[in-house]
């Protein structure tokens, strides 16, 4: 150990931060390979989609032979996987990441807070579409379930879409919650979402109340819209609006969390 | 912008307080670090000392005063170019490899030392692999210090380096931080820790209840804190005659059969035993023992407004 006597950066008085977007590439990048590293974490997320499909659908001709229903199905499966990484990734994910003192520890580098929660989003995106691949591939293999390439490249747009409202939903439970409490939360939010908005039964099999109720879910929604991209089953007229709104309330939470976190730790 | 001097003030701090709920952690704190300084904040645990890095990094603002960082708002991101801190070592990512964290770190500045540099600084070569949870306790404390340093930062702040390291690792630490500011650089580093503080410090703040009790180079801050411990048994008439004795700063006693068992605190304790026995005080089973910083801490923090008008100086009766 010698001194070199150049170490020290003298002089950076005009210099700025990195760029945003080279910084929110790093932490999405290294963020990408914490969780990979994780396998358990994400080989639930990525194989119950597809062995619902397997499971529930394969097996039963009416469905599976059908080009429309099993289209419908695959669709329905994979909103249901990008809800379900969306809310773990983002509402476990920033609840556990809070808990850590490397997150103080990574706020006095010279960046805000932006990078890091961009970097998060484009790796919660990787992940979505990584879930959709087995369950897309059971789908194409084994059931009557096809698209269009415009279909599929839309879908592809979709996804993203898809994710907003779940994305945010997970950071306002994520930024309000400790992990502890944010996983029970967010599995309570998940499966009775995703049952009554139609992801694991089509809403055509729910008895009329169910129907009417469901049509004010962004699951449902959600899945109207997505299913009406693949198979052009007509969504419901309110499904954009209803999405639309529920949007707006999650953002609206997320911020208000996002604050509230901020306010109780680092004023 | 503002013109910069070199002699520009690194960190800046004037009349700051800062709550936490009802309890005062910085209690109107004023502080001046200059370029190329090695300034040790000693206290104990609760003093303020990791508040005061808080604002230093701009993780927390202060409720009033101000904080400045190489003459900016240290919560913005520009002004923080210059600094480096470092994480807690239980909170380094588990499953990433250690070059991936500094690459992580050193991604944010303009011009970070070569991946190589800093491993090399720290020993940690062999380790560049290796995921970050299964280092030892030391290598992640190795680690943490070297985040500090990779964006060759004018300012390094260090809470407790070393703590619960073995001697060896503490001395590599040490070195390291030497030979860093030895090129150039300023750092303010926390212990609660004597011996830390007496290795790397030039200047010392003492720092107690969210105050500043003394501000001084090491020599004139280690007479400030450093205390003896003087154990006597007495008979209880003597007990006031004991108190009296110059020098004698805290006095404590316990029933000991029909005599009491006092514990004296004093900076010069072969002086107040010389008064002890020239007065032929009735004592017996002497002990003398080094006093811990804590209770030096006791002491200063009862005199503190005495001590703060004249941070440099003696305490009342160290001197002859």
């Amino acid at each position: 150990m010698t001194a070199t006597g150049d170490a020290v950066v003298q002089d950076d008085g005009a210099a700025r931060p990195q760029p945003f977007w080279r910084l929110a590439w790093l932490h999405g990048r290294l963020g990408f390979v914490e969780t990979v590293r994780i396998p358990i974490a994400v080989i639930g997320n990525l194989l119950f989609p597809a062995l619902a499909l397997l499971f529930f659908v394969v097996p039963l001709p009416q469905v599976a032979s059908d080009p429309v229903a099993a289209t419908a199905a695959v669709a329905q499966l994979g909103t249901f996987a990008v809800m379900s990484t969306c809310l773990f990734s983002f509402g476990a994910g920033v609840s556990e990441d809070r808990q850590r003192p490397f997150d103080p520890y990574l706020r006095t580098l010279p960046a805000g807070p932006g990078p890091r929660l961009t970097g998060r989003v484009l790796n919660g995106l990787l992940w979505c579409y990584l879930a959709l691949v087995p369950v897309v591939l059971v789908g194409w293999l084994l059931t009557a379930a096809r698209l269009t390439p415009t279909q599929a490249l839309w879908s592809l747009v979709l996804v993203v879409a898809a994710a907003v409202p779940f994305l945010l939903l997970g950071l306002a439970i994520g930024y309000r919650l400790t992990s502890k409490a944010a996983i029970p939360v967010v599995q309570a939010v998940l499966f009775p979402l995703a049952f009554a908005g139609g992801l694991f039964m089509p809403p055509e099999a729910f008895p009329r109340w169910l129907d009417v109720l469901s049509q004010g879910l962004p699951s449902r929604a959600v899945r109207d819209l997505v299913v009406q991209m693949t198979t052009g089953t007509e969504a419901y007229a309110l499904a954009l609006p209803v999405l639309l709104g529920w949007t707006a309330l999650f953002a609206t939470l997320a911020v208000l969390a996002y604050r509230a976190d901020e306010g109780r730790r680092f004023r | 912008m503002v013109s910069r001097t070199t002699d520009e003030p690194v960190v800046e701090l004037t009349g700051v307080t800062r709550r936490f709920g009802a309890v005062v952690a910085l209690d109107d704190v004023s502080l001046t670090v200059r370029p190329g300084e090695l300034v040790g904040l000693l206290g104990p645990n609760g003093a303020g000392k990791t508040t005061l890095l808080s604002l230093v990094s701009g993780l927390r603002k202060p409720d009033a005063g101000t904080v400045r960082l190489f003459g900016g708002d240290p919560r913005s991101a520009s002004s923080r170019l210059g600094l480096g801190t470092t994480p807690q070592e239980t909170g380094l990512p588990d499953t990433l490899r250690v070059a991936e964290v500094v690459q992580l770190v050193a991604g944010h500045y303009r011009d970070p030392m070569p991946l190589e540099e800093v491993l090399t600084r720290f020993g940690l070569t062999d380790l560049a692999r290796r995921q970050t949870g299964g280092l030892s306790g030391g290598q992640k404390r190795r680690l943490a210090v070297a985040l500090a340093l990779v964006g060759r930062p004018r300012l390094v702040l260090l809470d407790e380096p070393t703590t619960g390291l073995d001697v060896e690792a503490r001395h590599v630490l040490w070195q390291a931080m030497r030979d860093y500011h030895a090129d150039g650089a300023t750092v303010l580093l926390t212990s609660h820790y004597l011996q830390e503080i007496e290795e790397l410090a030039q200047r010392v703040v003492v720092v107690g209840q969210g105050r500043v009790l003394g501000d001084g180079d090491l020599g004139a801050v280690l007479a400030l804190v450093s205390r003896r411990r003087i154990l006597l048994t007495v008979p209880p008439s003597a007990r006031g005659v004991v108190e009296a004795v110059p020098g004698v700063e805290g006095v404590q006693s316990q029933p000991h059969g029909d005599d009491e068992r006092l514990t004296l605190l004093a900076a010069d304790a072969d002086q107040v035993v010389r008064t002890l026995v020239a007065q032929q005080v009735p004592f017996r089973d002497l002990e003398v023992r080094g006093a811990s910083l804590e209770e030096a801490f006791l002491t200063l923090t009862a005199g503190a407004d005495e001590l703060a008008d004249d941070h440099a100086g003696s305490p009342a009766g160290a001197g002859r």
